[in-house]
């Protein structure tokens, strides 16, 4: 049958391109690409890798845990979605950017499984899922996004069937530096680093810490801060005092890492909306679940007369339903990944896709 | 031409004017525009004949006082001595009239014209659109040579500012505005002469906006303004992206040590955008 006259479509997502692993089972109804058409999360489940304190995940033991749990997973959102095989119309994988080995171990199973049940395959592109399950869930129709994570951080805006990169990190992601702050002061992994840091920034904020402010135009530079409060959290636990003349403790030093990389990642957005003539701004990727941020970017977006979009972990941390959403949506347009081309990269840009199901 | 439409009239009641326009003046004082970096105002300067523009900072909301003081007064301050030491060396840009950086406001000249953006829009717009459905594609700008001649003007602006010692920290095509060239100047290069549409693109090529620029003479510096400028091109103008070659040829026939900010550029784009390692 014709997918794009279908009236009832599914699509199974698998996402594991860093420390999550990630299966979804998303539902559309109506005519694809009309105002009639919905999505409906059928089911989203997620496990995470969760390193020691004072370390980060690695290639191989994440790349072990995803093989680990990709079957009693993929099982659970079977069930909870409560759909048949036979109800599947695609699966849908991440083809792209994140971690080599983690990426390779959910391509193959996503492979298998589309082997096995006889499924047409569609790759996708992990930023532009982050981006489709945003608007799909906040409603927002033509944002500027801000994409932060643990290995991105993009302003984007859609343009000419691409999602255009107006700005991004110049070295690290926002999330990694949080991260391997997090290491450096061995604030916990569970349930994520930046979580626990933005939990102990609100028990600081009585001297705010003079950091680098890194920004080059729309992009933005994070490695210089990260080395800067690593000295930071040196001198604090060497006994070092604060520009006050008084000690300053882990909470201060979280709270001015956060005040600073978040000052940054508004004012790179509000250029960018600026520069766009756009009042909505989306937030996505795990780093947009900090409250904030959003807050920060809230009271940027009421200044400029706009909006601020968000949502909650469900979806802000990497999961398979935003996958599943934007993998079902380039299946709509006819598109398909061939089994011998179902292949995984690093690398991949968000404006390499070829964005057909919008106008 | 007047320069950007006057913002509409809501927004003329939506902020409260910094301090400094509240005095009895000749002209009362309009906003212009709200930037990210701030609003600009249009007013008059010591002559109500006199025409000038104001930029005020206002503090941000989001940010952290002491962090958006700190900020604030450093931008401004730079900014001014950026646009001084420009102005001496003879780089097109807007003289600095006053300025008060704790309040968060600078004075400079007004500079007529339409922005960049808003020309090569224009230009493109009364060309063919892309076909329906195809890949944007610079065909349709391939028998521009206005707009080449445009891109050309831009590099020598470009390569005059870096050899200043100035880097610029924010180029798009709307910090860039096209001044109309007063009766009697020369117009020097300005191809296109008979077509009525081309009319659109002459002009003198004014850098304004210079809220983050910085001193630099390092090639790093250098290279990363021109890739800021080379990816704000890009996603504002994707059908004549491949012009902007012309930008940096000329930049390169302007600034003697161009050709090693050249190469740093190769560095940047290899660092700044993760490109795909296959082929």
């Amino acid at each position: 049958m014709d997918i794009s006259t279908k009236k009832r479509r599914i699509a199974l997502g698998c996402e594991g391109s860093a420390n999550k692993l990630g299966i979804g089972v998303i539902l559309h109804t109506g005519d694809p690409g009309s105002a009639s058409s919905t999505s409906t999360v059928l089911s989203n489940v997620r496990h995470t890798f969760v390193s020691p304190p004072g370390t980060g995940f690695l290639p191989k033991d994440t790349a072990q845990h995803h093989r680990a749990f990709f079957v009693r997973l993929a099982r659970r959102a079977l069930a909870e979605a409560g759909v048949r095989v036979a109800d599947i119309d695609c699966i849908c994988y991440t083809r792209g950017p994140g971690m080599g080995a983690p990426l390779t171990s959910v391509a193959v199973a996503a492979r298998t499984l589309a082997l096995l049940w006889g499924k047409e395959l569609v790759a996708v592109n992990h930023c532009v899922g982050h981006i489709e399950m945003g608007r799909a869930i906040t409603g927002a129709d033509h944002p500027v996004v801000l994409y932060v994570s643990g290995g991105n951080t993009q302003v984007i805006a859609y343009a000419e069937q691409r999602y255009r990169i107006f700005g991004e990190t110049l070295d690290i992601a926002v999330g990694n530096c949080l991260d391997r702050f997090a290491r450096a002061l061995q604030i916990s992994n569970d349930p994520a680093p930046g979580y626990n840091i933005e939990q102990l920034a609100k028990q600081g904020g009585r001297v705010l810490l003079d950091l680098p402010y890194a920004v080059k135009g729309m992009d933005c530079s994070f490695s210089g801060i990260l080395t800067r409060a690593e000295e930071l959290a040196a001198h604090m636990k060497a006994g070092g005092k604060g520009p006050d003349g008084e000690p300053f403790t882990a909470a201060d030093l979280c709270f001015s890492l956060q005040e600073t990389v978040f000052a940054m990642l508004v004012e790179i957005t509000e250029r960018a909306m600026a520069h766009v003539g756009s009042t909505q701004v989306l937030i996505v990727g795990g780093v947009g679940c900090n409250e904030r941020l959003q807050e920060m970017m809230g009271a940027m977006a009421a200044d400029r007369g706009g909006s601020v979009y968000a949502t909650d972990e469900r979806f802000c941390i990497d999961n398979g339903i935003m996958i599943a959403h934007a993998g079902l949506l380039a299946y709509e347009t006819g598109f398909r990944t061939p089994i011998e081309e179902s292949t995984c990269t690093q690398r991949f840009r968000t404006d390499e896709v070829l964005v057909k199901w919008r106008r | 031409m007047a320069a950007p439409a006057a913002a509409p009239a809501d927004a003329q009641s939506q902020f409260p004017p910094p301090k400094v326009l509240t005095y009895p003046a000749a002209a009362p004082p309009s906003l212009i525009t709200q930037g990210a970096e701030g609003r600009l105002y249009k007013t008059t300067h010591l002559l109500p004949d006199r025409p000038c523009a104001l930029k005020y900072r206002p503090p941000k909301p989001y940010r952290h006082p002491i962090l958006d003081a700190r900020l604030t007064k450093a931008r401004l301050s730079a900014e001014a001595k950026v646009l001084d030491r420009c102005r001496r060396e003879g780089v097109p840009v807007p003289a600095v009239y006053a300025m008060d950086p704790a309040a968060g406001w600078m004075m400079m000249e007004w500079i007529e014209g339409i922005p960049v953006r808003a020309a090569i829009n224009e230009w493109l717009g009364a060309r063919r659109p892309p076909e329906e459905g195809a890949e944007p594609s610079a065909e349709a700008a391939d028998d521009g040579a206005p707009l080449a001649d445009l891109m050309r003007r831009i590099g020598i602006a470009m390569g005059a500012l870096h050899r200043t010692g100035v880097v610029h920290g924010d180029l798009t095509t709307s910090n860039m505005m096209l001044r109309p060239r007063g009766e009697g100047q020369a117009v020097n290069g300005c191809v296109g002469g008979g077509d009525d549409k081309a009319k659109v693109l002459e002009g003198e090529v004014v850098l304004i906006d210079f809220g983050l620029a910085t001193q630099s003479m390092s090639d790093e510096d250098r290279a990363v303004d021109l890739y800021v400028l080379e990816r704000a091109f890009a996603s504002t103008h994707p059908r004549a992206e491949r012009l902007f070659a012309t930008v940096l040829e000329s930049y390169k026939d302007t600034f003697k040590k161009a050709p090693s900010v050249l190469v740093k550029l190769e560095d940047v784009r290899m660092r700044g955008r993760k490109r795909s390692m296959l082929g």
